[in-house]
């Protein structure tokens, strides 16, 4: 079987994130932030609890304004918005109970520009094929990881944005996130992702939060 | 006045600026209220004449109409404090609509209390549903709806801006349903009403209305600006209590 | 397949899975209907004459469940971090599962309603109308619905709220579908108020995606 986890026809964008500032609520998160990363780079974000590496990858992801600063993609594909060409894998997993965790990847694919007919092949590539036919409310945290994760497989996108991908995960899992997220790099894809294990890649790049924190 | 102005509406957004011109205003504006209402009172109940109709009764009127328009009011600043929250962002916006809200649902409980009272001698019940008392009932509900939006919402900031898309809808439905209970009730027109609006208001009836109306006016803008300065107290408090904490005061 | 319909076909899948479908809804609507003899006694005639407002505010209260739940669950499990990578704008994400929210409340119901008018006694040439009011004013609530869901998405126990929030703006959409069914059953002319429930209903179009689609922005940032 072909890996299912290239980035597919956009080539990565290179990203650059300048003077980026952030509050939540009273309290100033970070500011100044300047970032660069080139395709087929990976970045590590650490820092204490409480220091926003979830809220910078939401800011990235376009989920929340920033206060101040500018997060830009180059070159982005005609009529893309950044969103349309990343992933991101959060504290919830995006499995909605009720639903298969098959329909729940095939859905996600329809959803996320993908194809629906690879959902299978996806749920056997991350060691969740049994659970195919299971309402995804009867799976165990872990389980339900590996099935969010099938959905970077179903929709070939360039950049991934991950936050704490180990969570829950035995050490095959967090073996198969490793091999997962060095494959997206090898193919020219782009990962930022929070968490605090290694990540075991030759050429990482690390941004620590925490230290800017006023 | 020959004190330094602030150059700009947006210098009022700094709350001590803010404060300090409210305390400036408050003094003389409750001066101004107190006479508006001393004389509107007693026009009410000595200058104006009973009705030849109603009797003494009509006097109900001077509470009960400048209750009505101030509920009105109220509303109209507050989409107006909703434009300042979503387009402007501008921070007293959001304060001026918490500590209007309960105000117009206070202003509009009276004018559907003393339409009650008002109603027993006229129409013979407590509650007739009436064009326009239903439309006004319909505005409390909103009110409360608006002030339950407030107090469920912990953030301010969020609450705040749930609330002016609440109080925007609200506006683009009032008129609606104006429009849809008058002609409810021109379909269920009971045989014979008393009409409250005569086709026009004596003159002599008209000037103490007028002294009421701004009395309430001036009550509201009393109020209204005590209610501000509380809410900022209270969000100070708030703020040196999460600092003192080391809460962060997430927004999540 | 664009995600739309994806996203329409994933939520009318759900809502047969979840027990929150087209039949449950439909029993709802019965068992109100069925109470209201055992409230105001078995007299034919006035049954009748309060059958169309009845079955007008039983469909109002059939709208408002499942309401709660509609965006909460998914903004609540990340899925709707997902739409918004879909490239669909929000508006038109919120418009599908309001479309979905109606296929399995609002249209039963209007098919169902010259059923229940039969057993409400309702003169035989109000049922077509009745069906037809519902159909054409359910939409709106709806619609009115899914602003009190977006405004209440991030409360734990919303429900309540957001039916104190939601039922005073359907005022307008009540008075003239119940006053449609009315005047039929009076034989007279409803091009009136059809006209009207015809016009919220559009105008709840407009308003209720872009407002339910900024509170959710807002509930986000």
């Amino acid at each position: 079987m072909a890996p299912l986890s290239t980035p597919g026809r956009v080539p990565a964008p290179a990203l650059a994130i300048r003077g980026l500032a952030m509050a939540r609520g009273y309290r100033t998160l970070f500011r100044d932030l300047d970032i660069d990363l080139a395709p087929g780079q990976v970045l590590q974000l650490t820092g204490p609890n409480g220091t926003g590496k979830s809220t910078l990858l939401r800011l990235i992801a376009g989920f929340l304004r920033p206060d101040a600063g500018t997060i830009r993609w180059s070159p982005l594909p005609e009529d893309a918005t950044p969103g349309e060409c990343l992933h991101y894998s959060g504290h919830h997993e995006g499995l909605r109970d009720g639903l298969t965790a098959h329909d729940n990847v095939a859905t996600m694919a329809s959803l996320l520009g993908g194809d629906p007919g690879r959902a299978e092949a996806a749920l056997v590539e991350v060691g969740a094929g049994p659970l195919a036919e299971l309402p995804v409310e009867v799976l165990s945290a872990g389980q339900r990881r590996r099935v969010a994760l099938a959905r970077l497989l179903v929709a070939p996108r360039p950049i991934w944005l991950l936050d704490e991908p180990f969570t829950a995960l035995d050490n095959d899992g967090q073996a198969l996130v490793r091999r997962l997220i060095a494959t997206h790099a090898e193919a020219g894809g782009l990962v930022i992702a929070a968490t605090h294990q290694p990540l075991d890649l030759p050429d990482i790049r690390h941004v620590s939060l925490g230290g800017q924190a006023s | 006045m020959n004190d330094a102005r602030p150059t700009s509406w947006l210098q009022l957004a700094n709350p001590a600026v803010f404060n300090r011109w409210a305390d400036r205003l408050l003094g003389p504006l409750v001066i101004v209220t107190l006479g508006l209402f001393a004389y509107g009172l007693y026009g009410t109940f000595f200058l104006s004449p009973a009705d030849y109709q109603q009797g003494d009764t009509v006097r109900i009127m001077y509470i009960h109409v400048p209750a009505a328009w101030l509920a009105l009011f109220v509303y109209a600043g507050m989409v107006f404090s909703a434009l300042g929250t979503l387009v402007f962002r501008h921070p007293m916006a959001d304060v001026a609509q918490k500590a209007a809200a309960p105000l117009g649902a206070a202003f509009t409980l009276v004018c559907l209390i003393t339409g009650s009272i008002w109603g027993k001698p006229t129409w013979g019940t407590w509650w007739q549903w009436d064009a326009r008392m239903t439309s006004v009932l319909v505005l409390l509900l909103i009110y409360l709806g608006i002030m339950a939006l407030w107090r469920a919402v912990d953030d301010p900031l969020r609450a705040a801006r749930a609330v002016a898309i609440l109080t925007l809808v609200g506006a683009v439905n009032l008129p609606i349903i104006k429009f849809s209970v008058d002609w409810w009730y021109t379909l269920h027109q009971p045989a014979s009403v008393f009409r409250l609006d005569g086709p026009t208001i004596h003159p002599s009836m008209l000037k103490p209305l007028l002294i009421m109306a701004l009395g309430y006016l001036g009550l509201y803008l009393v109020l209204l600006l005590v209610r501000m300065k509380t809410e900022l107290t209270l969000r100070r408090i708030d703020r040196l209590q999460r600092l003192a904490a080391g809460i962060p005061g997430e927004r999540a | 397949m664009n995600a739309w319909t994806a996203l329409l076909l994933r939520d009318l899948r759900l809502a047969r899975r979840v027990g929150a479908g087209a039949e449950l809804g439909l029993v709802f609507f019965l068992i109100l209907v069925s109470l209201l003899p055992f409230a105001i006694g078995a007299d034919q005639r006035f049954i009748s004459r309060i059958a169309p407002a009845f079955l007008w505010l039983s469909a109002l209260l059939a709208t408002l469940l499942g309401l709660d739940r509609l965006l909460q669950a998914d903004e609540e499990e990340g899925v709707l971090d997902q739409f918004l990578l879909s490239g669909t704008p929000l508006e038109l994400i919120v418009l599908a599962k309001a479309l979905a929210h109606w296929l399995v409340t609002g249209l039963p119901l209007s098919l169902a309603a010259p059923l229940l008018g039969l057993m409400l006694a309702i003169e035989p040439q109000a049922m077509a109308p009745l069906a037809l009011s519902l159909l054409i004013g359910t939409p709106a609530l709806t619609l009115i619905g899914l602003i009190g869901a977006a405004l209440t998405v991030s409360l734990k126990r919303g429900g309540l709220l957001l039916s104190v929030l939601v039922l005073p703006l359907t005022v307008p959409t009540l008075i003239f579908g119940a006053t449609l069914v009315k005047e039929a059953a009076l034989g007279r002319p409803y091009t009136t108020p059809m006209m009207l429930l015809g016009g919220m209903t559009l105008l709840m179009l407009v308003i209720a995606p872009v407002s339910a689609a900024a509170a959710l922005r807002h509930a986000r940032q």
